[in-house]
């Protein structure tokens, strides 16, 4: 593993226990559930370089997310952040100074800022809370500072969110996470709540930012045209495991896993009117009983018998990190 | 004939800040057999298109003027009643989640037979071959089996077939959708959108397919309509409102699309958000953003007109009033 890089996760696993309730477990003998939401996933994302992950619904991206910014804790594995050791730090003193470098925006812009508050009390929150701002003074400069760098206007700041529209909302989100200057920001889903010309806004502001500041991202979407236009990196999911990991040129020049082709295929085409797509046959399976050996092998049209009993692992081929067995 | 024309439909809500428009207008018709596609962002006014012509406008809404007319009869001034030998019978309606179309505590089977019995004189044992049909067309295993499964059984993708099927289920000449696909996922969304593609051309059934997915509409629809604060500014054969937009939403919204074969840097992006209802700006309800904004836009109110391939509602076009 390089070690220049700002984050490296390490077979990250987080299982949520969904058993019955105790005492029906007891009277009825049902056993005890668990659903492995991610399942050992392994990657790392250089420093100004952005990841994105997709994956259709129930793939474990957004819990990825949540690992990744401390929300959840890892059942195994690992995160270095900036070469630290960073769910050690989340629990040590040094917790509130490594959450300062990881912010995290999320889909709904809807439910993600309080109604009650103003802008400038959502905004200012993060600097207050990591005291990085002394007077009141101060704190009005550098509120104003962030809003225009979202392209919103010091004049907003005594608004309430609901007088903004959804991709304002949104840059009021970027610029409450920008505020503690984090170096790493996890984007679950930014702009699929927004309409595309509001979402072209928002991908645009992103893109600014990133160049600007030298930010890294993991931006997780189901959308694949989108993480094609931001992504430098792209991670496929399937079941709470990676199956495939390349640069993002080769992966939609040169999809190598059978889902990815799939996936790549079942997006409609803008320029291509009336063309038949084809469509993936079958749906994701139950992940509380995920199938045996490769999960994709029901839908898979290269299984083999090897595919329903062994577990593909994920490993280098030409450059690329793939997990299947069919492909060489 | 024309399967459904709708004639400069307005439909307002009153409220106590004065009438709001949020449908100024608008006219269009369905062809049998045809798929339009009507386009637009949150707030066009697209889905209270669908759901005047279903007769579903939730009061205070009320079709202030204009026509809604099926197969030569006008259906816009109907009673409940009356609507509801026309819902089902001749329009089927397919909305965004199919969780909430769904009765929880009734069988699927039990629901699609419901609906064929209340619009077609057959017996029982008949519209229980006919659901079974019906669920076997939309591509569900094991149709008889899950003729007494719930709608909790069934997943997502499976459910939205159960929703088509009992729209087809009394054979209605149009089909509204209404964001079908908007809560699938991309793999499942081309299932539906090829399923319902194919069962209603079999049927010879006419679609409205109402979504503000762009690439949905490419590969579906024969006609689209795209829709902007409650009018429609361009409507065209669905190739030519792609390639060859002539109103400057139309283009602008094409180019904000990410896609999947150009590297552009930057993506296109049409400053501002739609006008709010009680603030639709003078003129060209478009102006304030729009970067080809001239003095006669922000006077006067462009009528759709006949553009290089499609008819579009803008100044830019020469030519006089159609």
């Amino acid at each position: 593993m390089s070690s220049q890089a700002l984050v490296v996760a390490h077979d990250l696993a987080k299982t949520f226990d969904v058993s019955a309730p105790w005492l029906n477990r007891v009277l009825e003998g049902k056993p005890r559930q668990l659903l492995h939401a991610v399942d050992g996933v392994s990657f790392e994302i250089e420093r100004g370089t952005t990841l994105a992950l997709v994956g259709e619904s129930g793939c474990g991206k957004s819990t990825v997310a949540r690992l990744l910014v401390g929300l959840y804790e890892p059942t195994r594995g690992g995160l270095r952040f900036g070469g630290q050791d960073a769910y050690a730090a989340f629990k040590s003193p040094e917790a509130k100074a490594m959450r300062k470098r990881i912010q995290m925006i999320f889909q709904d812009p809807y439910a993600s800022l309080n109604p009650r508050w103003t802008v400038d009390a959502i905004i200012g929150e993060p600097l207050l809370e990591h005291g990085m701002i002394q007077d009141a003074a101060e704190l009005q400069a550098r509120v104003a500072e962030l809003l225009q760098s979202v392209g919103l206007s010091a004049l907003d700041m005594p608004k309430y969110p609901h007088q903004f529209s959804g991709g304002q909302r949104q840059r009021i989100s970027i610029a409450r996470a920008l505020a503690t200057a984090p170096e790493f920001l996890v984007c679950d889903e930014p702009t699929s709540a927004l309409d595309v010309s509001v979402q072209a806004q928002v991908l645009n502001i992103m893109k600014d930012l990133q160049r600007e500041r030298g930010l890294t991202y993991l931006f997780i979407s189901h959308n694949l045209a989108v993480v094609r236009h931001v992504s430098d990196k792209v991670g496929v999911m399937y079941l709470g495991r990676l199956v495939e990991l390349a640069d993002k040129h080769t992966l939609f020049a040169n999809p190598q896993h059978p889902y990815t082709r799939m996936l790549l295929d079942a997006i409609p085409k803008m320029h291509d009117t009336g063309r038949a797509r084809t469509p993936v046959q079958g749906e994701v399976p139950n992940p509380l009983n995920p199938p045996t050996g490769c999960s994709f092998h029901p839908r898979c049209p290269l299984v083999t018998e090897r595919c329903q009993t062994e577990r593909p692992l994920l490993r280098e081929l030409k450059g690329i990190k793939i997990a299947c067995h069919a492909v060489s | 004939m024309r399967l459904l024309q709708v004639n400069k439909l307005v439909v307002e809500f009153p409220s106590r800040h004065g009438t709001l428009r949020a449908i100024d207008g608008i006219s269009f018709d369905i062809a049998p057999g045809e798929i339009l596609g009507v386009v637009g962002e949150s707030g066009a006014g697209k889905s209270l298109t669908g759901a005047s012509i279903i007769g579903l406008l939730e009061p205070p809404g009320r079709i202030a003027s204009g026509s809604i007319t099926l197969q030569g009869e006008r259906i816009d001034q109907y009673s409940n009643d009356q609507m509801r030998h026309i819902r089902g019978r001749k329009i089927g309606a397919i909305f965004q989640d199919p969780l909430t179309s769904l009765n929880p505590l009734y069988t699927v089977g039990r629901q699609i037979t419901e609906t064929i019995q209340a619009h077609l004189p057959v017996s029982d044992d008949e519209a229980k071959q006919r659901a079974i049909r019906l669920l076997q067309d939309t591509g569900i295993p094991a149709a008889a089996e899950r003729m007494d499964h719930y709608p909790h059984q069934f997943s997502g993708g499976m459910r939205q077939r159960v929703v088509i099927a009992m729209a087809l289920a009394a054979e209605p000449q149009l089909i509204v959708a209404d964001e079908p696909t908007t809560a699938l996922d991309v793999s499942i969304q081309a299932q539906i959108i090829g399923l319902l593609k194919t069962i209603c051309k079999d049927r010879g059934a006419a679609v409205m397919l109402i979504t503000h997915d762009m690439g949905v509409i490419a590969e579906t629809c024969d006609r689209v309509a795209v829709m902007y604060a409650g009018r429609i500014v361009e409507i065209g054969p669905v190739h030519e409102v792609i390639n060859r937009p002539s109103h400057p939403y139309t283009s602008g919204l094409m180019a904000s699309i990410p896609d999947m074969t150009s590297d552009r840097e930057r993506l296109n992006q049409i400053d501002g958000a739609m006008p709010r209802l009680n603030a639709i700006p003078q003129g060209c309800a478009f102006n304030p953003r729009c970067p080809q904004v001239f003095e006669r836009c922000k006077q006067e109110r462009p009528e759709l007109r006949p553009a290089t391939a499609t008819q579009a509602a803008c100044w830019l076009i020469p030519g006089g009033a159609v």
